[in-house]
């Protein structure tokens, strides 16, 4: 079965079939990863802009490296250098954008549904390399494919989040994607940062729980995900750097916990000795580098499935199709 | 548009032969099987080539690699694939560098596909040469490409197809020749 993508902005709307799909899709360009020659001429013409409103390094290179393997050019538009500095909307970036004639949009903002927004008024694809507290759709692949590599499936495992979940799009796309397999996922950091409310964020049925201790939630643990802390956050009197260490990083003797095979995820860039300690972050557990070559592959085929044929499927030739464009679906 | 079939070109026993004679043309004209690789194209090349190996383990006593290769994203008609395409895996475990590599398909057409081919294979390394074999030839060439080892060859018009068969992937095993005919 094959799926038509208009856009990709989240993966709660996507169903178990699609998003196989895409880890199928994906799995198949890993291989080129391997190649002595990588650069193909897929995308020979096309250009991406590359919109990263939000400072990012290895998503925005990840992406890069993407559609040039793909022999796509890119244009780059950074928050620092942007013109946003200067006053200027949005929605106003975005039209200069896109009136360098690229042929799709990867965008980064620091506001939740700004890819969304953005989507509902260009009629090139848009992908969301990250949105606020809302989704990463890209790295809940990436990091789905990475499981399934080292796991041989996503299907009915035991996922623990440890961190700020609450802030986390990582963790939304994550939980969004593998609770449609079975996951069972528990949530486990300060209070601070696991409101009730994250118990409802998966489809109706999922199990989702919250627990405030590590030890119990890495007992039975096949995956973990390691969120990043934003050291921002760390701060007297809620908690400090020291508390969050003691309580909540994951050290060899807690690793110890979970099941025997259980793997280490991290979307990175880590704080080694805050929420991870190098002897896990490098140890034979540890996917970190793995990830990081799976998002290439991922982000190949997401632009690979939205460029190619795109010309042929009647949206660009109708303008009025923008209007019906279903903000709350990525897939069409 | 009706699609009617014309002719039975091959039955299962005539493919079968046909693949043996072909392997044995391979081995001869490689002076052997070392340094010989045979690379399948998605699709039905791929069961093809898997055949034409066995044959070739009956001849020489030896497995030659096959691998398989996925040629979308070198296809120069990409933007004409409606409404979607979709990449398949390729499978090359063996390095080419140095290789003797026989490309295989079951039918040769435009030769489109066939350059589509050489341009994986070279994104994969150096091959000492490669040669294509396929099961037939049906002519209007748009490349210049050519088998060197082939089937059958059969005059077509273009409004013709031809239809290869095989059980690994339909649930028959011949080649017919099928028309379109406008109502």
């Amino acid at each position: 079965m094959n799926y038509r993508f208009r856009d990709m902005l989240a993966l709660e709307p996507l169903n178990a079939d699609e998003l196989r799909f895409l880890l199928d899709q994906s799995q198949n360009f890993q291989g080129i990863q391997r190649n002595p020659l990588k650069k193909l001429a897929t995308l020979r013409g096309k250009t991406v802009a590359l919109a990263f409103f939000e400072n990012s390094t290895r998503t925005r290179i990840s992406f890069g490296a993407a559609a040039s393997r793909l022999g796509a050019d890119t244009l780059n538009l950074q928050a620092e250098s942007s013109s946003l500095k200067k006053g200027e909307s949005l929605l106003d970036t975005v039209h200069t954008l896109d009136a360098m004639k690229p042929d799709c949009l990867v965008m980064r903002h620091a506001s939740s549904g700004a890819a969304d927004f953005v989507a509902r008024h260009l009629e090139i694809p848009v992908i969301n390399a990250g949105d606020g507290m809302h989704e990463h759709p890209s790295q809940g692949l990436l990091d789905a494919l990475t499981i399934r590599d080292r796991k041989g499936t996503i299907e009915n495992l035991n996922v623990t989040i440890l961190g700020d979940v609450s802030h986390s799009r990582v963790a939304r796309s994550n939980i969004h994607l593998l609770t449609k397999f079975g996951c069972r996922f528990t949530l486990c950091g300060p209070a601070m940062w696991l409101p009730r409310e994250l118990e409802q964020i998966g489809p109706p049925g999922a199990s989702m729980r919250r627990v405030f201790r590590i030890e119990e939630a890495l007992a039975g643990a096949d995956v973990i995900i390691v969120l990043r802390v934003q050291t921002e956050r760390l701060h007297e009197p809620a908690l400090s750097a020291s508390d969050y260490i003691l309580l909540y990083q994951l050290d060899a003797a807690r690793l110890r916990l979970a099941k025997p095979d259980a793997i280490v995820l991290h979307p990175g860039p880590m704080n080694r000795g805050i929420e991870i300690t190098p002897e896990v972050a490098d140890g034979p557990q540890s996917c970190v580098l793995e990830q990081v070559t799976n998002g290439i592959a991922v982000r190949m085929a997401l632009l690979f499935l939205l460029l190619v044929g795109s010309s042929e499927s009647g949206i660009a030739q109708h303008p009025a199709a923008a209007l019906e464009k279903d903000p709350t679906h990525a897939s069409r | 548009m009706r699609i009617v079939e014309k002719a039975q070109l091959m039955s299962a026993s005539e493919i079968d032969r046909t693949l043996q004679r072909l392997a044995h043309q391979i081995v001869e004209k490689s002076g052997g099987t070392k340094h010989l690789a045979l690379i399948g194209i998605r699709r039905r090349g791929v069961p093809l080539a898997q055949r034409i190996a066995r044959a070739m383990r009956g001849i020489d006593g030896v497995d030659v690699p096959v691998g398989t290769l996925d040629i979308t994203l070198y296809r120069d008609d990409l933007s004409k694939v409606a409404p979607q395409a979709v990449l398949q895996s390729s499978d090359i475990s063996f390095g080419v560098d140095g290789m003797d590599l026989v490309l295989v398909d079951d039918v040769l057409y435009t030769g489109r596909t066939i350059r589509a081919a050489m341009n994986g294979i070279f994104d994969l390394g150096r091959p000492s040469r490669v040669s294509l074999c396929v099961l037939i030839d049906r002519g209007h060439r748009e490349m210049p490409i050519e088998g060197q080892f082939i089937g059958r060859v059969v005059q077509t018009s273009d409004t013709e197809i031809i239809e290869v068969r095989l059980r690994e992937i339909d649930s028959e095993e011949r080649v017919v020749l099928v028309d379109r005919l406008e109502p």
